[in-house]
């Protein structure tokens, strides 16, 4: 460390990137670590999104064709947990590093080292996770892991040693989680620059402000619960084990005490985006500005304490049934208010239809399916007949793809000209608009009439009354899956500047925020002197 | 907001993190190994260890270095301060996980397994066998896995504990203001009377271990209660060991009078700890001794 070489007047050491691949691993940029983050990030979407597209090929026909059914339920638990902490929340941790000290007026993060840690986990843990899954292919590497993602004992204590690489995966990913998160939240409580009051702060920091509390309460219990998980299997505890006392619904309570608020921890950052996105294309100020915070707080406060929805079967009294019941139909509340306010903010206002709007739009009408069923499986006696069916998956995807995914891409189309310097195509984005949009609902519409039917889910054969719709699920997830190397032509054409045009510091119209500022592409350093910022939160030349 | 902001301390690109990864990866690929006994696994622990210490000595150097230079103004002594509240809030939440699970346990699963009230229909299904002593804490369960025990009661070695480990808050907050009012030598002084305090109570802890295994019979398979038992001690032994080692490393750089009385976060942040640690006790001597 240069400790001597410091100057007087500008404590700053870092000056420029580094060289090479140190610039990298030694990063302490929040620019190139949210860069390292997003490329993480689309790698394990190629790799959740090819084990998607086994699962949609075995299921195409009735019938054992390509799969064995160990392999399709390995692949099946290595999908969901691939997507989720591989793609899901590292391309919104990704965001947040990139945008979070952009829009407050930061010059980085407030712990640079740390978060270069909480980056370079994620590659160890995926490591990790890919040993799990091949582990068994080896001599001696013990059976495959067949218990989907939420890792349940009985069956999660018989499963070979791939299970303990997976459950040290989840220790992984949950100190990087919270180390990413204790790193946002300071950023945002002890960065801001002078003027930005929290009460003046973008949407986006306001939902990953919110989204990070969340992931400090809710990841160390998951934490825990693996960590009793080992010692059942190694240690001869009796946690999950009725024979010595234990139960193993404990494990599911644990989970899911993660597992419910988790799925808040993938949509708020999405909120987040859509709340940017759709006022810059309408025009128009976020409509409901306060009910929004309080929709997100009220939202997550709510999603700590209704897990046990996802566990009806299990023979809870029904005092306890009846509670996780009326709270978790109480979510729609927020989400409904959200969905109103994104309403609010297109009406009349003079709209554009770029990619990120039209995704946009498009989230808003497919999050409410996704929704409305939610709304019906939250109803006991009904989810006694939809539990672990098509429909369920139906209905999750329905509220992870539009609520998650495509609201992170609609986020990277719209920043990307803040990264790259280039406005990307828009021809190609519509294209991959389009074809995404007609491939997902092809692919999940027809497994909600799937599910009501009685499909099961996770099972790799189905009775042949099934075969109509599932093939035409699978055709349409080709579609979708085949839809996103569009997506990445058109960030590399964008890196590269193929085809594109140059991008003017406020790339988009009707784009507010401090993050449109600074140049396109953003130096290697901004806000190393804080920008001024006038009593309505708006940016002083 | 403090005016500062555009002098913030934004470090020099560092090796530390991506060691630190290492470190850990080697420390869990090589325990998930071992436990499956590929012995190479218990190499990959060795070395993840030492490359552990050599990142904290490597990584607190440079810092307590930068920090010693003053680079560190108010505004990133708040970030400091506020991560590290916000990393012990996260401890918090590991140690509820537990403390929830002998709550849950206990209290709910034990009376739904021996068909307490209207669910007798639940035993005679699941578990016909769960009744009589099975059903009443403290409980090896039906099959009585560990073999009889007895369970530990909260006089003696755990009385004594809370009270070494609540003295040693006492002693902690004297250094403390000893610190304040520019006292060195009374600041080290009690900085390791706190240590001795906290090592005392580690070897309490180890011999009540020894006690329980050798003559109450009670070990961590001793079923749900052991099970319980010896993860919530555990645990919390864990952290006391932790936060003992980070009070020595206090006391020494107290000796090299690295901390002024305006200017000491990380004697802050590891009384912060070391009162955290406290308070998880309180909350084992009650629950897990005592009711």
């Amino acid at each position: 460390m240069s400790t001597t070489t410091m100057n007087a007047t500008h404590s700053h050491d870092d000056h420029g990137p580094l060289k090479g691949w140190r610039r990298w691993l030694y990063s302490t940029n929040h620019k190139d670590i949210g860069t390292m983050y997003l490329i993480f990030a689309l790698i394990m979407l190629f790799l959740g999104g090819a084990s998607a597209m086994a699962i949609r090929a075995e299921l195409m026909y009735p019938g054992l064709q390509l799969l064995d059914p160990d392999l399709y339920n390995n692949i099946v638990t290595n999908h969901a947990l691939v997507m989720i902490f591989g793609a899901v929340m590292p391309a919104a941790a990704g965001l947040a590093n990139w945008m979070i000290p952009l829009m407050i007026g930061a010059p980085d993060m407030a712990l640079p080292r740390m978060n270069n840690l909480s980056f370079w986990i994620l590659p160890a843990a995926a490591l990790m996770l890919i040993l799990s899954f091949v582990v068994p292919f080896f001599p001696g590497g013990g059976s495959q892991i067949n218990t989907g993602w939420t890792l349940y004992p009985p069956l999660s204590l018989k499963v070979g040693m791939s299970m303990d690489f997976l459950i040290f995966t989840i220790h992984l990913l949950g100190v990087s989680s919270v180390l990413a998160s204790i790193n946002i939240i300071v950023t945002i409580f002890n960065m801001r620059a002078p003027g930005m009051t929290v009460w003046k702060m973008p949407m986006f920091v306001w939902a990953w402000l919110v989204t990070a509390f969340l992931l400090i309460l809710i990841v160390p219990v998951l934490a825990g619960g693996v960590t009793m998980l080992l010692f059942d299997r190694h240690f001869g505890t009796s946690f999950f084990d009725a024979a010595g006392g234990g139960d193993p619904v404990l494990f599911q309570h644990l989970f899911w005490f993660f597992g419910h608020p988790e799925v808040y921890v993938l949509l708020l950052p999405s909120i987040g985006v859509l709340s940017q996105v759709i006022p810059a294309f309408s025009r128009k100020p976020l409509f409901g500005w306060n009910s929004m915070i309080g929709a997100m707080i009220f939202l997550a406060s709510l999603g700590m304490v209704v897990w046990a929805h996802h566990q009806y079967t299990i023979g809870m009294s029904s005092a306890a049934v009846n509670y996780f019941m009326i709270g978790t139909i109480l979510i729609s509340i927020p989400v409904g208010l959200m969905k109103f306010n994104f309403i609010a903010t297109m009406w009349r206002g003079s709209m554009t239809f770029e990619t990120p709007m039209l995704f946009a739009i498009s989230i808003v009408i497919m999050f409410v399916f996704g929704g409305l069923t939610g709304v019906m499986l939250a109803i006991v006696p009904a989810d006694m007949q939809y539990h672990d069916s098509m429909f369920v998956v139906a209905h999750f995807h329905y509220v992870l793809l539009p609520g998650a995914v495509m609201a992170l891409f609609a986020g990277v189309l719209y920043w990307l000209p803040k990264w790259t310097g280039n406005m990307y195509n828009e021809k190609l984005g519509k294209w991959f608009f389009w074809t995404s949009l007609i491939g997902f609902n092809g692919t999940f519409f027809v497994q909600h009439f799937l599910g009501l039917a009685g499909m099961p889910r996770r099972i790799v054969d189905y009775s042949i009354q099934f075969a109509e719709f599932n093939f035409i699920s699978s055709i349409s997830a080709f579609v979708y899956g085949l839809s996103h190397l569009i997506f990445l032509y058109l960030v590399i054409t964008t890196i590269k500047g193929i085809g594109t045009t140059k991008a003017k510091p406020r790339s988009w119209e009707g784009a507010q925020g401090l993050e449109w500022e600074v140049e396109s592409p953003a130096p290697f350093h901004t806000w190393e002197k804080a920008p001024k910022i006038d009593k309505e939160g708006h940016y002083v030349k | 907001m403090s005016s500062a902001q555009n002098n913030y301390f934004i470090p020099e690109p560092s090796k530390w993190p991506i060691i630190a990864m290492l470190s850990i990866l080697l420390l869990l690929l090589g325990s998930a190994l071992s436990f499956n006994d590929v012995s190479v696994g218990n190499y990959m622990i060795v070395f993840g260890f030492a490359l552990l210490a050599y990142m904290f000595h490597g990584w607190f150097s440079e810092v307590i270095g930068e920090s010693l230079s003053g680079k560190y103004g108010e505004q990133e002594d708040n970030s400091f301060r506020q991560g590290m509240f916000w990393f012990i809030a996260s401890e918090f939440f590991f140690f509820l996980c537990f403390f929830g699970s002998l709550y849950y346990l206990r209290e709910i699963a034990v009376g739904w397994l021996s068909g307490e009230g209207y669910l007798a229909a639940t035993q005679e299904f699941l578990y016909p066998a769960f009744e009589g002593a099975a059903a009443a804490w403290p409980t090896a369960g039906p099959e009585l896995v560990g073999g009889a025990f007895e369970s530990m009661g909260p006089t003696g070695v755990p009385l004594i504990n809370t009270a070494l480990l609540l003295t040693s808050g006492v002693t902690l907050t004297i250094a403390h203001h000893a610190l304040k009012k520019e006292n060195n030598s009374g600041l080290v002084l009690w900085m390791w009377a706190t240590i001795a305090l906290g090592l005392t109570f580690v070897g309490f802890q180890a011999y009540e271990y020894i006690h329980a295994y050798g003559e109450l019979n009670l070990t961590l398979g001793t079923g749900v209660y052991g099970s319980t038992f010896y993860i919530l001690t555990g645990f919390h032994g864990f952290h006391v060991v932790m936060g003992s080692i980070m009070l020595i490393v206090i006391a020494l750089r107290s000796a090299k009078r690295h901390f002024t009385p305006k200017h000491h976060f990380a004697f802050e942040a590891v009384a912060w700890y070391w009162h955290f640690v406290d308070v998880v006790w309180l909350g084992l001597f009650i629950f897990v001794y005592w009711l």
